[in-house]
């Protein structure tokens, strides 16, 4: 058993991480509602990738956990953005 | 019994714990990630069909869905902070609120897939087949795999979260072992991580 002593969140922390995820969860209603055409999608999809990262960083505790498990879920994230960019340089230029 | 005694002598390693869920985790962010690919090609090959069946959801009833979400992520990322205080009770509370908020979700999307249905939007519905393109009849089969996938990752969120209740309750959990606990956190919090991107993807890109 790990005797080390771990790191415990205060509660004010997770509920100004809730506080900005709700925050960027109606601004990306707002943006969303705006019509940009493409744009839209793109800011959309930013807004996830922000929200993701919060949820990641504080909610799942890697911002205090060992650095080796941050590394292995962007190695995950980056093997999904590879497979992404492969299968739409097939659509693409077909 | 031999097994109380073994169990006594269990060697519990945390961290291993931790990396078995993450790993396990790594293998749910593959299985969506997969689908938001069919999602994406296909929405590239049909943009103006997908914007018209995007449309016909309803974002209200969506972003009431995201903020139960998010709040009971934040309840169960507090109850870790809890037992680690080895505060059974407020443990024991915020874990209750989460599990309510988990079924509060699913009776939404329970009116929410009850009103498609009565609108004659199912998989396999005639009225769709007949009246809808191509494009929008992909985007509604994405929208209720997807969702309904999701929904059963709810469906088993709401199952551990009771056996981490459970196992709370036997004293089975404490501020010295509460493995079960953070991977359940860990669980839930996946699960929102997936409706993060299921939210914006079906009902605010129109």
């Amino acid at each position: 058993m790990s005797s080390e002593k771990h790191h415990i969140v205060p509660y004010y922390v997770y509920v100004v991480i809730l506080g900005a995820l709700i925050v960027l969860t109606f601004a990306s209603i707002g943006i969303t509602s705006i019509e940009l055409g493409s744009l839209t999608v793109a800011a959309a999809l930013l807004f996830a990738v922000v929200k993701t990262y919060l949820v990641l960083i504080y909610f799942m505790h890697l911002k205090y956990d060992k650095p080796y498990i941050g590394i292995m879920v962007g190695a995950v994230f980056l093997l999904f953005v590879v497979v992404i960019i492969i299968t739409f340089l097939d659509y693409l230029y077909r | 019994m031999e097994n109380t005694h073994q169990a006594h002598h269990l060697p519990y390693d945390a961290e291993a714990s931790k990396i078995g869920m993450w790993l396990f985790i790594f293998t749910e962010l593959l299985l969506f990630g997969g689908m938001f690919i069919v999602y994406s090609v296909y929405r590239y090959l049909n943009p103006e069909a997908f914007h018209l069946a995007g449309e016909e959801l309803n974002t209200f009833i969506g972003a009431v869905n995201t903020v139960i979400l998010l709040v009971s992520s934040m309840t169960i990322a507090m109850s870790t902070s809890a037992i680690q205080k080895n505060d059974i009770r407020l443990t024991n509370i915020l874990l209750g609120i989460t599990l309510i908020l988990a079924i509060v979700f699913l009776v939404n999307k329970y009116f929410e897939w009850g009103s498609k249905f009565a609108h004659g939007i199912y998989p396999g519905s005639q009225e769709m087949l007949s009246t809808m393109s191509q494009g929008e009849i992909l985007f509604f089969g994405l929208y209720f795999v997807m969702t309904g996938l999701h929904a059963l990752h709810i469906l088993v969120g709401i199952a551990l979260i009771t056996w981490t209740l459970i196992e709370l309750k036997q004293k089975k959990i404490h501020g010295e072992k509460y493995d079960l606990l953070e991977n359940s956190g860990l669980y839930w919090h996946l699960v929102d991580l997936i409706w993060i991107f299921l939210f914006p993807l079906f009902y605010l890109i129109h």
